[in-house]
C-alpha cells in the first residue's frame, strides 16, 4: 500500500468536516453496519474479525476476534468499553481517530457490540481531552438521530445505547480492569485476572474492552472482507497500524502504514529524517513502557509485532518517541521514573515501593551523589518488580529502566565518574520533579 | 442537606446541574456507576466539589461518604478546594521534555514569579506539571481547562498570559475548525 492508496483508518485525518456524519456517509460510512444488521449473525461477525488477523492496538496485541469469542454465548447482559484513555507517554493516535473521524469508531463499536451481543457501550475518554469529549458526544448524538443507535437500529430489532464517559486523570484507568472499576464509580485500581473481563467484568458481567484503533478497523474489515485485511502486512501482523511519532524529526505526527515496513523506510520517507541539526540516538518504538533501542538496532528492524519482539522491544501502542543525540539518557529516564512512580495505584508492594525506589535512585544519580553500586541496586529493584504484580504497570516501569541501563550504561557510568571527580551537582529537573 | 463550614454560603447547585445528575442516574446502569459524571456535573458548575457536594452525591447515589472521598482523591482532575482562575498544566513528560518543555516551564516560572506547583498571590494563575497530555507530536504543550495549547514557544506563552490577564481565553489549536 503506497502512501496515498486507500487508507483504512486515516482517510479523513486532517480533513475539514471529516468528523461530520454527512461526510462519513458520503464516503461509504455506516454501509458496513447495514451489511451486518439483519444479514449476519453475531458469531459470523466475530468469525470474520478472527479471520482477518486483527490484533488489539491498545498495547498487548491480543487477537480481537478471539477475545470476543470468550464471551459466553448464553450471557444475558454484556458490556462493551472502547478504551480512549490514551495516556501512554508518546501516544496520540486515538485522539486523531476520534478528532478527525469519530463516526468510524462509533460504527466500529456498534458492529463490535452486535458481535458480542452487548446492549450498552461506553467510550471512555481521558478527562484531559475536554474538547474531544464534546466532539465525540456530538457525533454520538448525530448517530442516535440517524437511527444508528438506540432502539431497533435500522429496523433490525437490535438495541444499543452508547455513553461517552469522561475520565478524570489517572494513567492506570487505561488498564482494562482499572477502566471497568472506574466506571463502576470506584477508584480506578486494577483487579486480579482471572476472571478475565470477557467472563466477569463490569458489574460482574461479561465485558469486552477494546482500544479505539482496534474497533475503528472493524467497518473496513466487514466491507472488504477478512482476506483483504489479511493481505496487508505480514503473516502474523495483519493490516495497518497507526504510529504516533514525537521528537525532533522533520515531520512528527500520526501515520498509517502496513505492518512490517522497515523502520528505515518509515523514518526516511514518512518522517523525513531528523530535524536540521539533530542526529538520531535512540527510539522508544511503542510508547514509554517498552524497551528503548539504539539507532543502529532500530535501523535494521521492521515495524511489526514479531520483528520488534525479536529485536528485544515491543510494538506496544505505536507511540514512537524519537530521541536525539543531544538528549541525556539519565535525564530522560528520570522523567519516566517520575511518571510511573506518580501513576502507580499503590495496591501492590513491589510496584508502589519499587517505582519509588527507581525514581529515588535515578534522582540520586542526577544529584551527583551516585556510586557504581547504585546501578546494581537499580537492577536489583527491577528484578523484584517484574511479573510480580496485579497489573503490568510495574513491568512498564522496569522495561524502560532496564533497557536504558543495558543500552546506555556508559552514560550512567560517566555521570557517576563525573560526580566522583567534580563533586555533587544540581541538575534539572527540580521543583515538582524532585 | 449541606453542612458547610460556618461563615460560608450554604452549598447550592443550579437546577440544571441537579437535572444533569438525575439524567446520569437514569442513563447509567447503577446509581453508583453514575458517580464520575455526577462529580463532573458539580465541578462544571462550581469548579470543585465542596463538602456539601459530597453530601448531595451521598444522598443521590446512595453511596458511602468514604467512597465519594476515595474517588475524589484518586483522580487528579477532581478538586475539593477552589482553584486559581487559570490553572496552567504544562506537560513535563518525555516527548515534551525532548522538545523543550523545560524552557517553557522556566519561562512561565519567571513570568509569573512562582514555581511549579504554586499559585500567584493574586490567585490568578496556578502552575502545575502534567503527565503526557496526548499531544506528544505537537509539543511542548500546556492545558487550561478544556483548551490545549500546542507547539509552544516563549512568544506564544507571552501572548497567552497577556490574554488570560485580560480575562480572555484565546482559541486553542484544538478549538480549530479542522483544516487540511
Ligand atoms: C498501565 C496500563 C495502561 C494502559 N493504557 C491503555 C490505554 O490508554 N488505552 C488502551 O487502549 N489500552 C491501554 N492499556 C491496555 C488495556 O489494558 C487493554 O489491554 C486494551 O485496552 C485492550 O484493547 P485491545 O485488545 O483492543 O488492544 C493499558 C494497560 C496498562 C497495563
Ligand atoms: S502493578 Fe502497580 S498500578 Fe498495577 S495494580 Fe499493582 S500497584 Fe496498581
Ligand atoms: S509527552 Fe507531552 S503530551 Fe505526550
Amino acid at each position: 500500500m503506497s502512501r496515498n492508496d486507500d487508507r483504512i483508518l486515516s482517510a479523513r485525518f486532517g480533513r475539514k468536516d471529516g468528523h461530520k456524519l454527512s461526510v462519513y456517509e458520503n464516503e461509504g460510512g455506516y454501509q458496513a453496519l447495514r451489511s451486518v444488521l439483519g444479514k449476519m449473525q453475531p458469531d459470523e461477525v466475530t468469525e470474520v474479525v478472527k479471520e482477518s488477523g486483527l490484533r488489539g492496538r491498545g498495547g498487548a496485541g491480543f487477537p480481537t476476534g478471539v477475545k470476543w469469542g470468550f464471551v459466553p454465548k448464553d450471557a444475558e447482559e454484556v458490556y462493551f468499553f472502547v478504551n480512549a484513555d490514551e495516556s501512554e507517554p508518546g501516544t496520540f493516535k486515538d485522539r486523531y481517530c476520534l478528532d478527525y473521524d469519530p463516526h468510524m469508531t462509533i460504527e466500529g463499536t456498534i458492529i463490535s457490540c452486535f458481535a458480542v451481543r452487548a446492549k450498552l457501550a461506553f467510550i471512555y475518554i481521558r478527562g484531559e481531552f475536554g474538547w474531544l469529549i464534546d466532539r465525540v458526544q456530538k457525533a454520538v448524538d448525530e448517530a442516535y438521530a440517524a437511527g444508528y443507535l438506540g432502539k431497533n437500529i435500522l429496523g433490525s430489532g437490535y438495541d444499543l445505547e452508547m455513553i461517552v464517559h469522561k475520565g478524570a486523570g489517572a494513567y492506570i484507568c487505561g488498564e482494562e480492569t482499572g477502566l471497568i472499576n472506574s466506571v463502576e464509580g470506584l477508584k480506578g485500581q486494577p483487579s486480579i485476572k482471572p476472571p478475565f473481563p470477557a467472563v466477569a467484568g463490569f458489574l460482574g458481567k461479561p465485558t469486552i474492552v477494546n482500544n479505539v484503533e482496534s474497533v475503528a478497523a472493524v467497518p473496513w474489515i466487514i466491507t472488504h472482507g477478512a482476506e483483504a485485511y489479511k493481505a496487508i502486512g505480514t503473516e502474523k501482523s495483519c493490516g495497518t497500524k497507526l504510529w504516533s511519532v514525537s521528537g525532533p524529526v522533520k515531520n512528527p505526527g500520526v501515520y498509517e502504514v502496513p505492518l512490517g515496513i522497515p523502520f528505515r523506510e518509515f523514518f526516511n520517507d514518512y518522517l523525513g529524517g531528523m530535524a536540521d541539526g539533530e542526529d538520531l540516538k535512540a527510539v522508544i518504538v511503542g510508547g514509554s513502557s517498552v524497551p528503548v533501542l539504539p539507532a543502529d538496532e532500530i535501523m535494521n528492524c521492521n515495524l511489526d509485532y514479531e520483528s520488534l519482539q525479536q529485536a528485544g522491544t515491543m510494538l506496544g501502542s505505536g507511540g514512537m518517541i524519537i530521541i536525539p543525540k543531544s538528549s541525556d539518557m539519565v535525564e530522560l529516564i528520570q522523567v519516566l521514573m517520575h511518571f510511573y512512580f506518580d501513576e502507580s495505584c499503590g495496591q501492590c508492594t513491589p510496584c508502589r515501593e519499587g517505582t519509588g525506589w527507581l525514581h529515588k535512585l535515578v534522582k540520586k544519580l542526577r544529584r551527583g551523589e551516585g556510586t557504581a553500586e547504585d546501578i546494581d541496586t537499580l537492577e536489583h529493584v527491577c528484578n523484584g518488580m517484574m511479573g510480580l504484580t496485579i497489573c503490568p504497570l510495574a513491568d512498564a516501569a522496569v522495561m524502560p529502566m532496564r533497557s536504558f541501563i543495558d543500552k546506555f550504561r556508559p552514560e550512567f557510568e560517566a555521570l557517576i565518574q563525573e560526580t566522583a571527580t567534580a563533586g555533587p551537582q544540581t541538575r534539572w529537573p527540580r521543583g515538582e520533579q524532585e | 442537606m449541606s453542612k458547610s463550614a460556618e461563615g460560608q454560603a450554604p452549598f447550592k447547585v443550579s437546577e440544571e446541574t441537579l437535572a444533569a445528575i438525575d439524567r446520569y442516574i437514569a442513563q447509567y446502569p447503577t446509581k453508583a456507576s453514575a458517580l464520575m459524571p455526577c462529580i463532573w456535573a458539580i465541578t462544571d458548575e462550581i469548579g470543585h466539589v465542596p463538602e456539601g457536594g459530597v453530601d448531595l452525591l451521598v444522598e443521590k447515589l446512595e453511596v458511602t461518604r468514604t467512597r465519594v472521598h476515595e474517588v475524589l482523591s484518586f483522580y487528579t482532575m477532581y478538586r475539593t478546594e477552589p482553584q486559581a482562575d487559570n490553572v496552567l498544566q504544562v506537560c513535563h513528560n518525555i516527548s515534551c521534555h525532548i522538545m523543550g518543555a523545560r524552557n517553557i516551564i522556566a519561562h512561565l516560572e519567571k513570568k509569573l514569579g512562582v514555581r511549579m506547583g504554586e499559585t500567584t498571590p493574586d490567585g490568578k494563575f496556578a502552575l502545575e506539571g502534567a503527565e503526557c497530555l496526548g499531544a506528544c507530536g505537537h509539543g511542548p504543550v500546556l492545558q487550561r481547562g478544556k483548551h490545549l495549547y500546542e507547539y509552544l514557544t516563549t512568544d506564544k506563552v507571552d501572548d497567552l498570559l497577556d490574554n488570560l490577564r485580560k480575562g480572555e481565553v484565546p482559541r486553542a489549536d484544538t478549538d480549530r475548525e479542522l483544516e487540511e
